[in-house]
């Protein structure tokens, strides 16, 4: 697809992306390539227990050493903070225990690869060298890794100080299920447990500080998803005024979640840079990512599902217990996300889901690209599937039957968002989604290739998953649109760009509106001295929102220059067009004024008028607050193989459809979805964060924790549906989380149907060789 | 005491000479002697394939290399592909076909694929993607590369 | 993750890197570096000297001794994959190499260092217990001559002294016409086999099978020489039956047991991969 079906100059083209050029020629800049004058270097002492008091740290030796500037423990920094928690909590009714993260580990520790304390050297290599150095009495405590165990009476508490391991507890609900399956004909259970890994941007995490001495500020460069929040933690942590706190992302080599967190190291190095009164970088490793940095993890599920005999839908219910880690690094969201997805494409009368969300001695749990929705998603298509089977009716056709009708948007769910923002499904049309998909995937003639494939001794199945995907989440984003004298349009938004092509979305909007030229804009996203204030990236909410603050923004820019104009050129605003870096009078086009004689008219002349009446300056700052969230839909089907002698699942294809409203480049949709369901097919059969029951992770490299690499990544046919949302004046819903919702549901739901003649269910998600190999063995044995 | 050595090699074509630990790797040679920050680093244990660079024209994972190892030797970076402002081919392919999102594992891409075009310049799709088997991406779902790459194959075809 | 400090020695010639081996304590001998350097990063070894082969003269070639195929253990696996020789005269070899790592790890990687570092689930040592190589350790005392069946000792633990060196690979070839089959099963396209299985067979005039050879990798801490099931299939006419006995002799192995692949996991891959490397290379089997 080279252009969306309302394309305009710019807007809807697959035009190509402003930030290749930098990123293909190695002029890129991120975090880890920036060298400031004395800059040192800092490394961090992290945990090796889940679970363990702190009862001294001795330093002499780690300090003696040549190269070596500073250990700094909790203790060494407290005198220089205002403030020594990371107080991140979103607001929940839910919480029973505040659990925000500690500036670094103090008298306990309650995690592998919990910071303790800083080194800073000349190098990284020294300050490594140091590490080994540092001398901690640690007294290992009982620690508890698996979240259902954390719950049962007498489990070994996270932490000393908690009544228990219960930090939250909440129900998604609506309508009365309890007397839906009173009184329902059918009813289906299972028990199901998923697991998602981590985020695994191929950039770790990292941050340069440095403090100025002279101007009395800080400057804080962070591969972050997130820096007006982070600037605002180092206000409070600090204390330190707004203007004195700037924090910059540079290139940012992927987010997918856990960069939206605001970590120790990044305070921790900012202190440190004040106190030394060098700059100082630290950039994560590897194997520090997998211990350090959030992930998503286990949820366990006791679900059931009420239908009538025709497989109509009459309720659900069940509870979920959730591993949140050992802290809270962010909210309650994953469970949230996850509950609340469930019965969202369907129209479903009654729903409850009780959840329980249970420190363990992990790392803690943060969104990762999804947040918890896939696995929202993977319950329901489960339960649909087994009513199917079980009723004898085609898998398509019971979710036709329940799919919400375009007929009957947009659609009020009894449900609030966890801001307390109603849910209204506010366009799209289901279930022509799923038969677009459907068709494409051939699933009405599989049955015949399946009973042909058996006959030669080969296993094949096909599965489906549909999915709604709250998108676009408020409260607001901000942009402003300068064209300066020079004629150049400059654009700042709080957004934050981490490989989404945020940029180019930016350019684009704005482009439509002053001139169609991409070369004459600039596009800075998450510097917080170019925007007071700003969200930054995270919940597919870019175009959503800093999207339309750039097209009002554009609007008024767009308006003041065309007044200008028309009073220059004597001529009536709708005679007039912006082309490159002109306005001209439509079929005159040496009637003409440049932008920048426009911007310097308005610049202001001393004691003259500003022309037209107009107000000072060629720009506009717009921050639309969007409070109801964009839902996009989609349907996955996956067709497999499985090798039943090794249980090798080999995905022959994907086909996703879905509906993203207007489209803002074609080329970089596609690439969302299509990355997205490559993290969903590495979610489905290959990524495993695995802990032991000591709380030690046993997945800390690249060889154990798999991500999957070209081979393993199926062919995919998109299908693109354009329902224009009303709820933004692009018309556009978020795409980056899209993707990877459905992909592991379809898969595993194929993956079932290709072992249908073994009669196995599929209840858990990842799933290896060895464990599909095993049921198999398991069923033939009976 | 830490041992140190002074390096002399050729990268891109300029022959650079600078002192480092023998214990550096190839990696943080290029980004902090001789701030050449194109190559990256993504798992410094040889999976990710990130820092590939070519080393007398073979590919090399740069963190599993000493930088003593490649005194007197030649090395190409992604900061050697473009012709100054004018793009590669193969870069040109890579824009034109979305084959990067953050960018961050372009270089290693990039470097494995010159090589690989260098000695199959018509490759099948499957030669491709077992090609780039040693590079990690978590943005693209390789699809794009692998477009980038057999789009490239044809370019560069037509140009000699 | 930085490596530690240590020494480093590039000396030029055999006799210089024997020298220096014999008069380091705790040195650690570098050759591609694909294995070594990832566990310097990660600081699993702390070596105090560092002695790379990259320089040394004469250890990287590839021959024809008439019944064998004789390679330095300094040959990138790369040269490996594209010798003609090798191709020509250990097709085994030839494609085993092509599931050993990745393209960049085959340009540094060599086979000397592939069979010292001993990893089990490797290629290269498994190829070598199939093709019952013989290799050259050269030390202070003199040049020794070693099966390869003699050479590991225990997990990941060659039989080499600190202060010897494995200068050379003898790699016995088959008569022309064998069959042969390399097959393994792992997650991902390059990554260690989590089994695998090497098969050589070898049929006479009447079409019975007059020498065959079934090692598996990956499975055990050394790879493991099916010599039961080699006994079981020689004098017998090839067919599925038979491979599929010889397979279930395999299933019944002691496998290694980790957090990642259970025991019964890996016996279950030791018959199906010993199996489907039969049955490969009994296709390929040109009767003389």
């Amino acid at each position: 697809m080279n252009s969306s079906e309302t394309a305009g100059l710019v807007f809807g083209q697959s035009v190509k992306r402003v930030e290749d050029f930098d990123l293909l020629t190695g002029r890129a800049r991120f975090v880890d390539d920036l060298k400031l004058p004395g800059m040192l270097e800092a490394a961090v002492l992290r945990s090796p227990h889940g679970h363990a008091a702190i009862r001294g740290i001795d330093k002499t030796a780690a300090l003696a050493m040549p190269g070596v500037h500073a250990v700094l423990t909790l203790e060494d920094f407290r005198p220089h903070l205002a403030n020594d928690r990371l107080i991140v909590a979103l607001p929940s009714p839910a919480w029973k225990i505040d659990a925000n993260r500690p500036f670094l580990a103090g008298k306990e520790t309650v995690h592998v690869g919990e910071p303790i304390a800083l080194v800073i050297a000349d190098s990284r290599y020294i300050a490594e060298d140091a590490l080994a150095l540092i001398e901690v009495d640690f007294d290992p405590l009982p620690a508890i890794s698996d979240c259902k165990a954390a719950l049962e009476p007498g489990a070994p508490k996270t932490h000393l100080a908690n009544p228990n391991n219960l930090v939250a507890e909440f129900e998604v609900a609506y309508g009365d299920a309890a007397a839906v399956f009173a009184s329902a004909p059918h009813s289906f259970k299972l028990s199901l447990w998923q697991h998602r890994g981590g985020g695994h941007s191929i950039e770790c995490r990292g941050a340069v500080a440095s403090w100025n001495e002279m101007e009395q500020n800080l400057t804080l460069w962070s591969s972050t998803q997130t820096p007006h929040a982070g600037m605002r933690m180092l206000v409070d942590i600090l204390g330190l005024d707004d203007g004195q706190v700037r924090v910059i992302t540079p290139d940012v080599g992927g987010g997918f979640g856990p960069k939206l967190c605001f970590y120790q190291e990044e305070a921790a190095v900012a202190a440190a840079s004040r106190m030394l009164g060098r700059p100082i970088k630290w950039i994560e490793d590897r194997r520090e990512h997998f211990t350090s940095t959030t992930q998503e993890r286990d949820q366990y599920w006791e679900v059931e599902l009420a239908t009538d005999g025709e497989g109509h839908v009459l309720g659900l219910r069940g509870n979920m217990i959730h591993d949140h880690g050992a802290w809270t690094a962010r909210g309650i969201n994953v469970a949230y996300e996850a509950s609340q997805a469930v019965t969202m494409p369907y129209d479903i009368a009654a729903y409850s889901m009780k959840v329980r969300v249970a420190l363990t001695n992990k790392v803690p749990v943060s969104p990762v690209r999804g947040a918890g929705q896939p696995q929202g998603v993977f319950v329901m298509e489960r339960l649909l599937d087994k009513a199917a089977r079980t009723l004898g009716i085609d898998r398509a056709e019971i979710r036709r039957r329940n799919l919400i009708p375009a007929s009957k948007m947009p659609f009020t769910k009894p449900m609030k968002t966890r801001g307390g923002i109603q849910v209204l499904l506010d366009s799209g049309d289901y279930p022509k989604c799923q038969q677009a998909a459907l068709d494409k995937a051939g699933w009405d003639g599989f049955r015949a290739r399946q009973q042909a494939a058996l006959a030669e001794g080969r296993y094949i199945g096909i599965g489906m998953a549909n999915f709604v995907k709250g998108t676009g989440r408020g409260p607001f984003e901000g942009a402003t649109v300068r064209i300066g004298t020079s004629g150049k349009i400059q654009v700042h938004t709080g957004a934050a760009a981490m490989g989404q092509s945020t940029k180019t979305m930016m350019a684009q909007v704005v482009a439509e509106q002053l001139g169609a030229d991409m070369e004459n804009i600039t596009v800075t996203a998450g510097d917080t001295a170019t925007i007071g204030f700003g969200m930054g990236g995270y919940n597919s909410r870019q175009a959503v929102l800093a999207g339309s603050a750039a097209h009002l923004a554009s609007l008024v820019v767009r308006k003041k220059l065309l007044a200008v104009a028309s009073e220059v050129l004597e001529a009536a605003v709708d005679d007039l067009e912006i082309v490159g870096s002109d306005v001209r009078v439509k079929g005159v086009p040496d009637m003409k004024m440049g932008l920048r004689d426009i911007a310097k008219a308005l610049a202001g002349t001393p004691g003259f008028r500003l022309p037209a009446g107009q107000s000072p300056a060629l720009e506009a700052t717009e921050q639309p607050v969007i409070d109801g969230m964009a839902y996009a839909n989609g349907t996955a089907v996956a067709e497999v193989e499985i090798d039943i002698e090794t249980g090798l699942v080999e995905i022959h294809h994907l086909t996703l459809a879905h509906d993203c409203g207007r489209i803002i480049n074609p080329m970089i949709v596609d690439g969302q979805m299509v990355g997205g369901a490559a993290h969903g097919v590495g979610n489905a059969l290959f990524e495993w964060m695995g802990y032991d029951e000591n709380a030690q992770p046993i997945t800390t490299n690249y060889g154990e924790y798999l991500l999957i690499s070209a081979p393993e990544m199926p062919p995919i046919d998109l299908i693109h549906q354009e329902s224009p949302t009303p709820l933004n004046p692009l018309g556009v819903k978020g795409v980056g989380e899209c993707g990877v919702v459905p992909t592991a549901p379809a898969i595993i739901s194929a993956i079932e149907d290709a072992l249908s003649p073994f009669g196995l269910s599929m209840t858990r998600v990842p799933i290896t060789p060895a464990e599909i190999a095993a049921m198999i063995e398991e069923a033939q044995a009976k | 005491m830490t041992e140190m050595r002074k390096i002399s090699v050729k990268v891109n074509g300029k022959a650079y000479e600078a002192e480092a630990e023998v214990r550096m790797h190839l990696a943080d040679f290029l980004r902090q002697k001789l701030g050449l920050t194109g190559t990256h680093l993504g798992c410094e244990h040889g999976v990710c394939g990130a820092c590939t660079i070519l080393l007398d024209g073979r590919t090399a994972r740069s963190c599993l290399t000493l930088a003593v190892q490649v005194d007197g030797h030649e090395i190409m970076t992604i900061e050697g592909i473009a012709d100054g402002d004018t793009l590669h081919p193969l870069q040109e392919a890579f824009r034109d076909n979305h084959g990067l999102q953050c960018g961050f594992c372009t270089p290693g891409m990039l470097t494995t694929l010159i090589e690989l075009l260098r000695d199959n310049p018509d490759p099948t799709e499957e030669e491709v993607r077992i090609g780039i088997s040693g590079n990690l991406c978590r943005c693209t779902g390789y699809q794009g590369i692998v477009a980038a790459a057999l789009d490239a194959a044809k370019r560069m075809r037509a140009l000699s | 993750m930085k490596p530690p400090v240590f020494s480093y020695h590039d000396p030029r010639s055999l006799a210089e890197a024997v020298s220096l081996l014999g008069r380091l304590e705790n040195a650690k001998v570098l050759a591609g570096g694909q294995s070594l350097m990832p566990m310097l990063n990660m600081r699993y070894v702390l070596p105090d000297h560092v002695v790379d082969l990259g320089r040394v003269e004469g250890l990287a070639y590839i021959r024809d001794d008439g019944e064998a195929v004789v390679v330095g253990a300094m040959t990138r696996q790369r040269d490996i994959e594209f010798s003609p020789l090798v191709k020509e005269k250990l097709p085994l070899l030839a494609e085993a190499i092509l599931s050993t790592g990745h393209r960049q790890t085959r340009n540094r990687g060599t086979i000397g260092g592939s069979l010292c570092h001993l990893d089990p689930s490797a290629e290269q040592v498994t190829v070598a217990a199939a093709l019952d190589a013989t290799l050259t350790i050269e030390g202070p005392r003199g040049r020794r001559t070693m099966p390869f069946a003699e050479f590991p000792v225990a997990f990941m633990t060659p039989n080499i002294e600190p202060d010897e060196l494995l200068v050379e690979i003898r790699l016995p070839a088959w008569p022309k016409g064998h069959g042969y089959g390399f097959v393994e099963f792992a997650r991902r396209h390059g990554d260690f086999a989590i089994a695998s299985a090497a098969a050589l067979l070898q049929v006479d005039g009447s079409g019975k099978i007059a020498r065959a050879s079934l090692t598996l990798g990956g499975v055990d801490t050394a790879p493991l020489r099916m010599t039961e099931a080699e006994e079981l299939m020689v004098g017998q006419v090839p067919d599925e039956g038979l491979f599929r006995a010889a397979g279930e002799i395999c299933g019944r192995i002691e496998a290694m047991d980790d957090a990642l692949v259970p025991a019964s996991y890996r016996r279950k891959l030791a018959a199906v991969m010993s199996r489907r490397a039969l049955v490969l290379a009994q296709g390929r089997v040109e009767r003389p």
